[in-house]
């Protein structure tokens, strides 16, 4: 065995409101460059829908993620190594910008200078690559917000899979609901496995996945390799970019900036302790369906004292061990299972999971009397919600609805409880034994669903950077986040062109007096 | 034999050289940002898979021939070959990929010059260099009709003489080599020497960064602190 940690993120989509504001603050602080524009690290889709970019769920047409071979080994579906490398002079599965799509911003400063003229003028659209008028927009980066476009093209969405879909276009059937993407940070991430230069690594005491700008060549398989199609390229450094979890706040003991900026408060962050030796095993399990049980395997009990005693073995900080013990994802993902992965078909192992979302009930007037499950009688028949739960077990378990259910009759079990303790003063326990709940469970659930404090959602260890920094005088004012060599010192040991290295600082010696 | 010759082909192969290495080098070492491919696969697809692989294909073919029949010592491939017959395969293959290469090279500057995105993030370098490439390419081809009047092979043995000399360090050998050829042939080894003096500063550098250690490497990279 061997312990590493990831901070994980679950997101409620129970509580999501659509608003964007993760995407924004995420755009504002991190890719509002030229060569980025079109890239949003976070982006929130509307599903159903083909999404951002287009069909990027359709891996027969992107061939993003795993594949598991007859042999039972596992490669990237864009091919081994030899067939990767083959396709390296021109990439046959890497979307276009128009997938994407072409970004651009408007002449606002016709506003200003327009001559007097009979009409208000306007600001017309121009391409930001190109710099050429843009006559018409035909697709942003939520082009199908609250079920815009039609239902004809919105029923790509591969999550439609072995679904009735028809039905679905019609509007007392129709059913929305918002799902924001980001980085999934995976255990097994594809992006890694196929980066021929050996750029994009994954980071041991944080699980962050990152790219090393310096040795990305720009060679774009990494943009075919992740299924997410969480990569960009910039195309005006000629490097891939990816969410970076905001790193530097994460080491500072913060939550990322989508997280700290969701007012829904629907973001979680927390340490999760996982068997790296059990990776690659639990990502070749034969059956789909299978990979989201065989992935909550791989994650450690922090509370076990043998867990423990191993992972200060592997060199796992104390700290890191009692957020992990706190850590509201461990909570969501394991205690309680109301969160599920997204996509885990894909067998990356992705690290950031989601919470179901309930819906109204769909055929209750007409019905009359509600079918409901349970001895207690009061929750709803979970298939009688709005959006099927075909659709979600699809986005969420490979198609497997059991794990579904679960999860939203937890939810609505946990409603049902407060509702009778606060509405009605009596303790309906019968309702919680059906769902498999505990009265302390389903508390926690309250607090951490619910009311959702700042502290009980991000539970985030301080990186302790001064322990890993060699010199850490050599580092003041040293450099920040860069692009360029602004701050490199170079790939070799010693300065080429003589001298000491800028990092390098000869420390002044003190002397203790007396 | 001149002094112009001398300087042509005895010393600037040196300068090109050392400014391709140490040139190299810097950039590696102080501009790592800046080593990349620069693909504009992004911003337009049409044709280009097409495009791209003839033009790649076909260059490194007639690249690693160019390696192969101009160092190989005449004495080595003796054994295998004669003379004339070696000048009749550089002709056949180096035709043949030529003209791969060329079909995909000029789809790639018609592609770079005509499409408004890829227009509009080129580099004057990227510009240039797909030109050089164009006039390096025409005159190689060039060659191939000027050597069908001498199909002995006696040319091409005065070219490997002159490649030899410089690997091995004796300049004015290597000029001496140079005085008969034809100047089809001076212009080609002219511009090819020019394609490495400008190798450091241009997107050639990609080149250097083939990534074979992707094959020796595990899936995954897992950096410790």
């Amino acid at each position: 065995m061997k312990i590493r940690s990831q901070i994980g993120m679950v997101l409620n989509l129970d509580k999501c409101i659509g608003c964007h504001t993760c995407s924004i603050t995420c755009k504002n602080v991190w890719t509002s460059r030229e060569g980025v524009e079109y890239a949003w690290f976070n982006n929130v889709e509307t599903k159903p829908g083909i999404g951002y970019p287009k069909e990027w769920e359709n891996q027969d047409k992107w061939n993003g993620g795993w594949i598991r071979k007859s042999d039972g080994n596992i490669e990237p579906r864009i091919g081994g190594k030899y067939r990767l490398l083959a396709s390296i002079f021109a990439n046959p599965n890497m979307p276009e910008i128009d997938d994407y799509y072409e970004p651009f911003d408007y002449d606002y400063q016709h506003l200003h200078t327009s001559p007097e003229v009979k009409h208000q003028p306007t600001a017309r659209p121009r391409s930001v690559i190109s710099g050429k008028r843009m006559e018409k927009i035909e697709w942003g980066p939520n082009w199908e917000e609250i079920l815009g476009t039609e239902f004809e093209k919105r029923s790509k969405d591969k999550n439609f899979d072995n679904i009735q879909k028809q039905m679905y276009g019609e509007f007392e059937n129709t059913f929305m609901m918002y799902l924001p993407r980001l980085c999934e940070h995976c255990l097994n991430p594809a992006c890694v496995a196929s980066c021929p230069s050996g750029a994009i690594y994954k980071r041991e005491e944080d699980g962050i996945v990152l790219i090393d700008q310096e040795k990305c060549r720009g060679w774009r398989m990494c943009i075919s390799g992740c299924p997410y199609k969480k990569i960009y390229y910039n195309w005006k450094s000629g490097k891939s970019e990816k969410c970076i979890f905001c790193y530097p706040r994460i080491e500072a003991g913060m939550p990322t900036v989508c997280s700290e900026t969701c007012v829904g408060r629907i973001r979680y962050l927390g340490v999760i302790l996982y068997d790296a030796d059990r990776i690659k095993e639990v990502a070749s399990t034969p059956s789909d369906t299978d990979l989201y049980e065989k992935q909550l395997e791989v994650f450690l009990d922090p509370n076990d004292p043998a867990i423990i005693a191993q992972a200060r073995k592997d060199g796992i900080a104390d700290s890191v061990i009692d957020a992990a013990q706190k850590s509201p994802v461990y909570k969501l993902a394991i205690d309680w299972k109301l969160a599920l992965p997204l996509h885990p078909e894909y067998r990356t192992l992705p690290m950031v999971w989601y919470v179901p979302s309930l819906s109204p009930i769909n055929s209750a007037v007409e019905s009359g009397n509600l079918a409901t499950i349970g001895k207690a009688g009061v929750i709803p028949d979970i298939r009688s919600l709005r959006i099927p739960l075909k659709y979600l077990a699809n986005l969420l378990t490979a198609g497997d609805e059991e794990p579904v259910a679960r999860a939203l009759e937890r939810l609505l079990a946990m409603r049902a409880y407060k509702r009778a303790e606060n509405v009605e003063g009596v303790e309906d326990l019968q309702v919680l034994e059906d769902a498999g709940l505990t009265k302390k469970q389903a508390d926690q659930m309250y607090r951490y669903l619910a009311i959702a404090n700042y502290e009980d959602r991000y539970v985030i260890p301080s990186g302790k950077r001064e322990m890993n920094v060699p010199e850490a005088y050599g580092e003041k004012s040293g450099c920040g986040f860069t692009f360029g060599n602004g701050c490199s010192d170079g790939e070799s040991g010693v300065n080429m062109f003589g001298g000491k290295k800028v990092a390098k600082r000869d420390v002044i010696k003190t002397v203790n007096v007396g | 034999m001149s002094n112009l010759n001398f300087l042509l082909f005895g010393i600037y192969p040196y300068i090109a050289i050392a400014v391709l290495f140490i040139g190299s080098w810097i950039r590696y070492d102080r501009e790592p940002y800046s080593w990349k491919a620069d693909s504009s696969q992004l911003l337009d697809q049409k044709g280009f898979r097409l495009a791209s692989n003839l033009f790649h294909v076909g260059i490194i073919f007639v690249l690693c021939g160019h390696f192969v029949g101009l160092l190989t010592p005449h004495a080595i491939y003796h054994a295998f070959i004669s003379t004339a017959n070696k000048q009749l395969l550089a002709m056949v293959s180096g035709g043949f990929f030529g003209v791969l290469c060329l079909i995909g090279l000029v789809m790639l500057l018609q592609r770079r010059l005509t499409n408004p995105r890829v227009r509009a993030v080129s580099k004057t370098s990227d510009i240039f260099i797909l030109i050089l490439l164009l006039v390096q390419l025409l005159l190689g081809l060039m060659t191939i009709f000027a050597s069908m009047s001498h199909l002995d092979g006696s040319v091409m043995v005065l070219l490997g003489d002159w490649a030899q000399s410089i690997v091995t360090l004796q300049g004015v050998a290597a000029a001496e080599a140079m005085t008969t050829v034809g100047v089809i042939y001076k212009l080609h080894i002219l511009v090819g020497l020019t394609m490495l003096l400008v190798f450091p500063f241009t997107r050639l550098v990609h080149v250097i960064s083939v990534p074979v250690k992707y094959f020796a490497r595990n899936y995954q990279l897992v950096r410790q602190r």
